[in-house]
């Protein structure tokens, strides 16, 4: 299909204030009066506040309060509330917040407060809290449990609380070990199929251990956050990667109508999942600001942001994979133990369907358990439970193509999902699939027929690995709004509700209203990024699910746009809205293209005629987010406004394949990526630079979760390591190959007005499966059994060094 | 735990004098902090790690900037950046080891304003002092890294002495290996001290990592002709290729005649606290010729005296790989 702005390139808005510098974060505003706030955290990792004497620091001039749990709503366990209440379960936990007239002074402030703490045992190994008579993280207990009966008949608070789940020291020491913990308890299982007949049926079976690390965020930006109220409605600059998704909740945790609350985050320095919605730490900025009556930023330091920023779950576990004769996956079984850090979840059921859509296994069965640690709450990170499973995942999957004779590319593509693939533990349908044809296409790019044949030995030091990996999200919703407006003077206004967390699919989705209105892109102006400026109620930035879920919603504003555009015209000219097109920003009549106006000349008629199609009436269906935007809107041009309900069904699946080649030198266990080829299977390509930046990036940080980033913590105190970002590791520009060659499969999807779903994650997934693969393959095949592998671990290997890859430990790299 | 990211209040002095700057120090002693590009300093004094009353901004002083011959060899002043050493032509041409070990020091941008003597006097990087635990090198009676549970995959492998972090330093070994002296100044004059004597580990003062002390300035790094335009060889392995430590780095000078190793220094970093000098293979290479066979000839001879720990007894193969790399003369 021929489009005027889809797979087109184009300059979005925010480029050039990024390139030099006029960008601004939340940490940019001030506002007269301001004040700083900043946190006093935990120094144990586990324990009980007993008291807080705050009187030394509030007699400092200057120094205008603190903020506690006590000016907080209770939080219902387990939930991380923003300052902790009574106890105290990671390092750095925020206890409360000081405000004073300078950051000096608040930092000063912070040396003054003393709190009393009562010391309990901690655990930063999840395998240690889950051992019988080991330590819990939590007073009283170290899992989720769900009490949702308890919970409706009103004995709880929530329909969740900390419970406690122990395996037998056998059960501990087999898993560590990497064998099936046979009749350990989990807290998630489902399967479908019958798994043992189909094991039954194999000829290749493996069973393999794995352990992958949580990794911090560490957003570039971290999360500080400025409030101020006037008249009693809150101004908030904030960080996140949503926008007007996260307003009501947002509003919630300020106890405020959310028409009171106005947000403002124009840019956004990465999220990566951990600013997905509205954190808990912004409640304390924004209350903080009531209670002074003052502007108070709340600003969050670069140890901070490791501390209450969030990190992806590490995984233990432990998998049996079975193929047949002709390389088909017949049954998997896998068995994971997650690290949810203080209060976070698990991704495990996620990381197993990962398996189930990209190897359409003919039964399976997973079970999973998440185990609070005393280690920093773990939350969602790119492609979560997907990423880290495709990481170990592709070693493990070429070990059984390999033994069973099959070529590892031929095996994958064999095993595909295609337009009928099913996806985890309900076999739900997909929305489309053009997997075997991505796999070909990289294939081809990469050159795979004639580098699968290439010696592995260069040199007497070095040798030559080859590697395949794929990538897996969801990538996709439905149901958020689409606004634009035509002001009178033809200027076309498209209004998102997108956060823009650095993708620049803010911009990229609203072409599809372009497109759908056949206008010059020089005449759009996207309207985003400030809670004044009449947003859309849009979808959430996360889950790789932009780019379907809100060109879906753009192209249903813009219908509604057209569809008034050719009311209007027929209002002028007579006949009826279907005998009027539009082309040249114009509508005009099909029979007679001289009777008709310019959008700007209907903008001035839709004013004049009012009703719907100046805003003064809306579909009831819309969001009251959005019903509050066309209100403020009214009268001002040719509003059009809709809620997405194309139909839709199955799941959404965002794709990618990648291959890699590396030089291993193996006297210093370091490698040269020397080739990397990559093909997103996302759709239709929207922007094809934006496609290139997403794949180029999600690679390189699945180099950066392959070989290079660490989360330890130290098991004799608690204490982490990598608070800064020299120490996590993310690879560095001389880490990684200087040109990547990328590209998207551009196969539309039938579900999405112009074909396009999301791959923000997988190409992280595709990067990290590929390396680990080819780091393998460098060395005959040998499994690690997780990530990240590092120079030590190979130069151990190769020097056989007795490294120890069945005994499962996260948190110790 | 609050986490601080602002500098403390203290007092700055800005001395354009070594004179000045020496009188300063000597005055403030233990309360004054030398500070010349600041990359080993902002981070210790934000943190509130390490506290001082003062800074000694010493960037103002002219005559400890400049690189210029001398009659036996070369005279680096102490404020040389990093970048200026990878530049000069002088080291590119004659000692080029000490380009290539200055060039692998941290980033661009560290390397932009970080000073010779900032990279040699750095403190060590043990992750669990820099958080300003009590360790035996913060005053206290314990080492966190050398237990049975530590994480200490970074850590020294010799010559531990109740505290077992390793020098950080990528240019350190580089000067030991090209015999490199360092000229101190103090209120009683100045001392000009071999750079093998310049770094001291925990077994002589397990608070310091050089001889340098309160009222001491670094005032210039001298060179001598010695090994000018010997053949090098320098390698560091780390886990990142830019803005990361050694796990283990390998500084090399030789004289080679006609295939013949006639002398050699052979220096090895980030393995104990100070740069480790391997005689043993210095003396096992001479008259040897430099090849693959006299490499493989060396077997494990650099590491057979290590005491890893827990997590690193990686770094011993990695040594041993190192040395056969320089002594065959490729990687």
């Amino acid at each position: 299909m021929t489009y005027m702005h889809i797979g087109k390139d184009f300059t979005p808005p925010d480029v050039e204030g990024k390139v030099t510098g006029a960008a601004r974060y939340a940490e940019d505003f001030k506002k007269d009066g301001m004040v700083f706030a900043r946190l006093l955290g935990s120094p144990i990792p586990a324990g009980r506040v007993v008291s807080i004497d705050a009187s030394a620091a509030l007699a400092i001039p200057g120094v205008l309060g603190i903020f506690t749990a006590d000016d907080l709503p209770p939080a219902p366990p387990p939930s991380n509330p923003a300052l902790a209440k009574e106890w105290v379960t990671y390092i750095g936990q925020p206890i409360l917040a000081v405000a004073a007239e300078s950051d000096h002074l608040a930092e000063e402030a912070l040396s003054k407060i003393v709190v009393e703490y009562q010391r309990r045992p901690f655990v930063v190994d999840p395998l240690d809290t889950l051992t019988e008579g080991g330590p819990d993280p939590y007073p009283n207990g170290n899992t989720l449990i769900r009490n949702a009966g308890e919970a409706a008949a009103g004995t709880t608070a929530s329909g969740t609380d900390v419970g406690r789940v122990k395996w037998s020291i056998d059960q501990v020491a087999a898993f560590r070990a990497g064998r099936e913990p046979v009749g350990a308890q989990f807290g998630d299982e489902w399967s479908y199929g019958d798994v043992a007949a189909r094991f039954a049926e194999c000829s290749t079976v493996i069973e393999e251990p794995f352990v992958t690390i949580g990794q911090p965020h560490h957003s570039l930006e971290s999360r500080t956050g400025m409030a101020y109220w006037e008249n009693g409605k809150c101004y908030f600059h904030g960080s996140l990667q949503s926008h007007t998704v996260g307003h009501d909740a947002l509003s919630a945790m300020l106890e405020i109508d959310p028409a009171n609350l106005v947000f403002i985050n124009e840019n956004t320095g990465g999220g990566f999942g951990s600013k997905i919605f509205p954190y808990p730490m912004m409640a304390v900025t924004g209350r903080f600001a009531r209670k002074l009556n003052r502007p108070v930023q709340l600003r969050i330091t670069r140890a901070e942001e490791f501390y209450i920023g969030s990190a992806r779950s590490g995984m233990q576990g432990w998998i049996k994979i079975g193929l047949k004769d002709d390389g088909r996956v017949g049954a998997v079984d896998v068995a994971i133990v997650n690290d949810a850090g203080s209060g976070g979840g698990g991704s495990a059921s996620s990381s197993a369907e990962h398996i189930s859509i990209m190897f359409q296994p003919e039964a399976m069965r997973f079970r999973g358990l998440a185990m609070y640690t005393n280690t920093t709450p773990r939350g969602a990170q790119r492609g979560p439970g997907q990423n880290e499973m495709a990481a170990v995942l592709a070693p493990m999957i070429d070990k059984a193509a390999n033994l069973a004779g099959v070529d590892r590319v031929a095996m994958r593509r064999l095993n595909a999902p295609r337009m009928d693939g099913k996806i985890g533990a309900r076999q739900g349908g997909i929305s489309s699939s053009y997997m075997p044809e991505a796999i070909d296409k990289a294939a081809q790019m990469f050159n795979w027929d004639q580098k699968r044949s290439l010696p592995r030995e260069i040199s007497a030091t070095k040798v030559r690995g080859i590697g395949v990996g794929q990538g897996f999200h969801t990538a996709g919703s439905n149901g958020y709004d689409g606004l634009i407006r035509i002001a009178p003077d033809g200027t076309i206004y498209l209004h998102t509700g997108v956060g823009n967390l650095g993708t620049y699919s803010y911009a990229g989705v609203v072409r599809a209203a372009a497109e759908a209105l056949q206008c010059d892109w020089d005449n759009c102006v996207v309207v985003h990024g400030h809670g004044d400026l009449n947003l859309p109620h849009s979808t959430y930035q996360g889950g790789s699910n932009t780019m379907f879920t809100e060109t879906r919603s753009s192209h249903v504003a813009a219908l509604d746009v057209i569809q008034k555009l050719k009311e209007i015209a027929a209002a002028e000219f007579g006949g009826a809205a279907d005998d009027y097109s539009i082309g040249g920003e114009r509508v005009f009549r099909t029979s007679d293209s001289s009777k008709g106006m310019s959008y700007g000349e209907a903008a001035q008629k839709a004013i004049a005629m009012g009703g719907k199609y100046s805003g003064m009436e809306y579909p009831d269906d819309i969001h009251r987010t959005t019903v509050r935007s066309v209100q403020a809107m009214q009268g001002t041009g040719l509003i059009g406004v809709a809620k997405d309900t194309l139909p839709r069904s199955g799941a959404v699946p965002g794709m990618a394949i990648a291959f890699c080649e590396i030089e291993l030198d193996k006297e210093t266990g370091k490698f040269d990526i020397v080739d990397y080829t990559a093909v997103a299977e996302c759709g239709t390509v929207v922007h094809p630079k934006g496609l290139r930046q997403a794949m180029n990036g999600g690679g390189i940080w699945g180099f950066g979760m392959a070989g290079f980033e660490r989360h330890v913590y130290d098991p004799q105190n608690g204490l982490p390591a990598n608070v800064g970002l020299y120490q996590s590791k993310p690879p560095t520009y001389l880490d990684v190959p200087v040109h990547m060659n990328t590209a998207g499969n551009d196969m539309p999807d039938p579900q999405s007005p112009v074909g396009a779903r999301g791959i923000g994650e997988p190409a992280q997934g595709c990067a990290v499966a590929a390396l680990m693969s080819a780091i393998a393959d460098a060395l005959d095949g040998h499994l690690f059994n997780r990530t990240p592998v590092t120079a030590d671990m190979i130069i151990n290997h190769v020097a056989q060094n007795g490294f120890n890859t069945g005994n499962l430990k996260t948190n110790t790299f | 735990m609050s986490s601080h990211d602002n500098m403390p209040e203290m007092s700055l002095y800005q001395p354009v004098q070594v004179e000045d700057a020496i009188g300063i120090a000597t005055e403030l002693a233990g309360r004054g902090w030398l500070v010349g590009g600041g990359q080993d300093t902002y981070g210790w004094l934000k943190d509130r790690a390490k506290t001082a009353d003062a800074l000694i901004d010493l960037k103002g002083i002219e005559s400890m900037r400049g690189i210029k011959e001398t009659a036996d060899g070369i005279e680096i002043g102490a404020l040389v950046t990093l970048t200026e050493i990878t530049r000069d032509p002088i080291i590119k041409e004659r000692y080029s080891l000490l380009a290539q070990a200055a060039g692998r020091v941290a980033s661009p941008q560290i390397r932009n304003v970080g000073t010779l003597a900032g990279n040699v006097s750095q403190d060590v990087r043990c992750w669990y002092y820099r958080r300003g635990l009590n360790c035996y090198r913060a005053g206290g009676n314990l080492c966190y890294a050398d237990t049975p549970e530590g994480m200490n995959r970074e850590h020294a492998i010799f010559n531990a002495s109740r505290c077992v972090a390793v020098t950080p330093s990528d240019t350190g070994p580089a000067l030991v290996a090209l015999e490199a002296q360092m000229v101190i100044q103090n209120a009683s004059g100045q001392r000009v001290v071999p750079a093998e004597d310049f770094f001291i580990g925990p077994n002589l003062d397990i608070r310091h990592t050089t001889i340098l002390r309160p009222g001491d300035i670094l005032t210039a790094v001298r060179i001598p002709a010695k090994w000018a335009n010997a053949t090098f060889y320098f390698e560091k392995v780390a886990d990142r290729n830019a803005w990361d430590f050694a796990l283990v780095s390998i500084s090399a000078a030789m004289r080679v005649n006609n295939g013949v190793i006639e002398d050699s220094r052979i220096m090895v970093g980030a393995v104990q606290a100070t740069p480790r000098r391997l005689t043993s293979v210095e003396q096992a290479i001479r008259g040897k010729p430099r090849n693959e066979s006299t490499a493989n000839s060396l077997g494990n001879l650099a590491s057979s005296d290590a005491n890893p720990l827990n997590y690193n007894h990686f770094k011993m193969p990695l040594m041993d790989n190192l040395v056969k790399r320089a002594v065959r003369g490729q990687a």
